[in-house]
């Protein structure tokens, strides 16, 4: 489908078809009172070169990562996109296929999702996935509610406060007019989830556990799993940058029930905070409680494969007050950009890249402490750590946008206020060796 | 699907309206769905049971079991609480196909007023509702 406007040619034919003299006889059954008599308040039309110009000068009124060298991350990635990506995923079969409530005359964009949910099972070491989510937050949302309706003399589920503050939100957001109730996991001095406080919680239906958390730290999944299956609840996992299981060891070899994340590093751009791309996975056993739609492959009567929406039995077009989540539709053209991106890099690529993200974040952390910043934290981290700021360091930060077009780290205090003059700082394969040395300088 | 004359309903279990069975044996009650309910379903893949120790009052929902084309709720014949699960329908819920009076039985219940089986219809009654 291609949005071209019909010409009078072709509005004369439909009527015809239609059979009706005139556009104003074909809409006769709408009544005077609602039409639109005036006409729309649009500018006049423009050429193309002068929209463009038009376009252009509106979007440069925005500061995007493009033109800047981006240190931050805290749950969206700047990371580089193969020129393939834009170019495939803006084919027409892809940006403008609708939902697949005819399966059967959508088995591209079907194949395209159970590609997609077979890469993400892969990459995290899970038995099933979703055909994705809103977004890491909206996911992790949903696999509170599987839990608490898995255990349901629970009415708590612990999420750890190292999970982001967002999904935090959204999870709490989720709960609240339900009854239930999210209670928060202290952290250590580390920087990691307290295990103490978890052991010591009742009455919880499961927990949740971010890692790398957000302040980029690995935590050590092997110890929640400990508690979870101590206190016979649900494990659940969740991530903000995918990449990083490139080379960290994935939530399935924790045992992990259920998973979510943010797909947004494997292809998306970051275009001001979304659309982004929930990860959910889970193990077979609790197949039957993901939210959602999940594509399988069957065979025909001919013994050729097709792809068919299967366990839908819970979804909302099929019995809506019964439905396990009011959110069943699926990020399809993002899901599309990160199975094209998976495919693209490959098994190794995403290890190299995953090393890149690490060393580079490795060096920047070695180039700010050499710059008079403080390393807070020790415990093993990806690509995203926290700093002590020297005391001005916030006045220069924003004079490092406008003059260096450089973004140095996020400020944790609005999140942590015990963190005052605290920042989480990212470094991605994009970000150069020079450009690091550059603002060590700059900052020291 | 069957023909009415054509189910299989015992004599010697009673009916619910919403087509299960129950069946008082010593001080428990064997639950499940009926011939006609497994027949209307089809093909059941999933039996979604209680945890033994569950208490429910009658016609609470208890369970639910799925079939490649549906997913019906199961509602209590009698009050009571759980006390036993039929295990081998999370490997075989085409048991409550093949025979949902015997290997297909779904829960066993420790009523709390037996009298309540009082209330359900026997093969008659059941016949005579499915006939409208």
């Amino acid at each position: 489908m291609r949005y071209l406007p019909h010409t009078q040619e072709d509005i004369q034919k439909m009527l015809a078809v239609a059979g009706a003299g005139s556009l104003d006889d074909l809409f006769k059954t709408i009544p005077d009172a609602v039409k639109v008599k005036d006409g729309l308040n649009l500018p006049e039309p423009m050429s193309e070169w002068e929209l463009n110009d038009y376009m252009e000068k509106l979007a440069s009124e925005n500061i995007a990562c493009k033109g800047y060298t981006c240190l931050i991350g805290a749950g969206s990635y700047d990371h580089y996109i193969p020129a393939i990506i834009p170019y495939l995923v803006s084919r027409s079969e892809f940006a403008t296929a609708y939902t697949p409530y005819q399966p059967e005359v959508s088995q591209g964009t079907l194949q395209g999702i159970y590609e997609f949910q077979t890469m993400v099972t892969d990459l995290l070491g899970m038995d099933i996935a979703t055909a994705s989510h809103y977004d890491c937050g909206t996911a992790l949302a949903e696999c509170a509610l599987i839990a608490l309706r898995k255990n349901k003399k629970a009415d708590k589920i612990a999420v750890s406060d190292l999970v982001h503050p967002s999904h935090r939100e959204i999870i709490d957001t989720y709960l609240k007019p339900s009854g239930y109730e999210m209670v928060l996991i202290p952290h250590t001095k580390d920087g990691l989830t307290d295990m103490t406080a978890l052991e010591a919680m009742d009455g919880i239906a499961g927990v949740a556990v971010q890692s790398p958390n957000f302040f980029g730290h690995i935590e050590d999944l092997a110890a929640v799993k400990k508690v979870a299956d101590a206190k016979k609840i649900l494990f659940i996992t969740s991530f903000t940058e995918a990449l990083a299981w490139g080379i960290l060891k994935n939530p399935g070899s924790f045992g992990a029930d259920l998973v979510a994340g943010e797909g947004q590093s494997l292809g998306i751009a970051k275009t001001f905070g979304g659309p982004g791309l929930g990860l959910l996975a889970g193990t077979s056993k609790l197949m039957r409680d993901l939210p959602g739609r999940l594509v399988g492959r069957a065979k025909d009567s001919n013994g050729d494969d097709g792809y068919v929406l299967t366990l839908s039995t819970r979804e909302q077009h099929i019995r809506r007050e019964r439905a396990s989540s009011n959110i069943c539709s699926n990020n399809g053209l993002n899901a599309m950009t990160a199975a094209m991106y998976l495919s693209t890099i490959g098994k190794i690529g995403i290890r190299e890249i995953a090393q890149l993200n690490h060393d580079k974040a490795m060096y920047l952390k070695s180039a700010l402490a050499g710059a008079g910043f403080e390393p807070v934290f020790d415990p093993p981290f990806f690509n995203e750590f926290v700093m002590k700021a020297p005391r001005d360091f916030n006045r220069k930060r924003i004079d490092l946008i406008n003059r260096q077009c450089v973004f140095a780290g996020l400020d944790l205090a609005p999140y942590y206020p015990e963190l005052t003059d605290h920042y989480l700082f990212c470094a991605t394969e994009k970000v150069s060796k020079q450009q690091m040395d550059q603002l060590a300088k700059e900052v020291a | 699907m069957k023909d009415i004359n054509e189910l299989n309903l015992p004599e010697d279990v009673k009916y619910t309206k919403d087509h299960e069975w129950a069946k008082a044996d010593g001080d428990t009650v064997t639950i499940g769905i009926n011939d006609y309910a497994q027949d209307q379903l089809g093909e059941i893949v999933f039996v979604e049971m209680p945890a033994v120790g569950d208490s429910f009052s009658a016609e609470d929902e208890f369970g639910s079991v799925e079939s490649v084309k549906a997913v019906s709720e199961m509602y209590m014949p009698i009050s009571g609480e759980i006390v036993a699960i039929n295990e081998d329908l999370e490997d075989a819920p085409e048991n409550v196909n093949e025979d949902c009076y015997q290997s297909g039985w779904i829960i066993k219940v420790k009523p709390s007023d037996l009298s309540e089986m009082d209330a359900l219809m026997d093969k008659a009654a059941y016949l005579e509702m499915l006939k409208g």
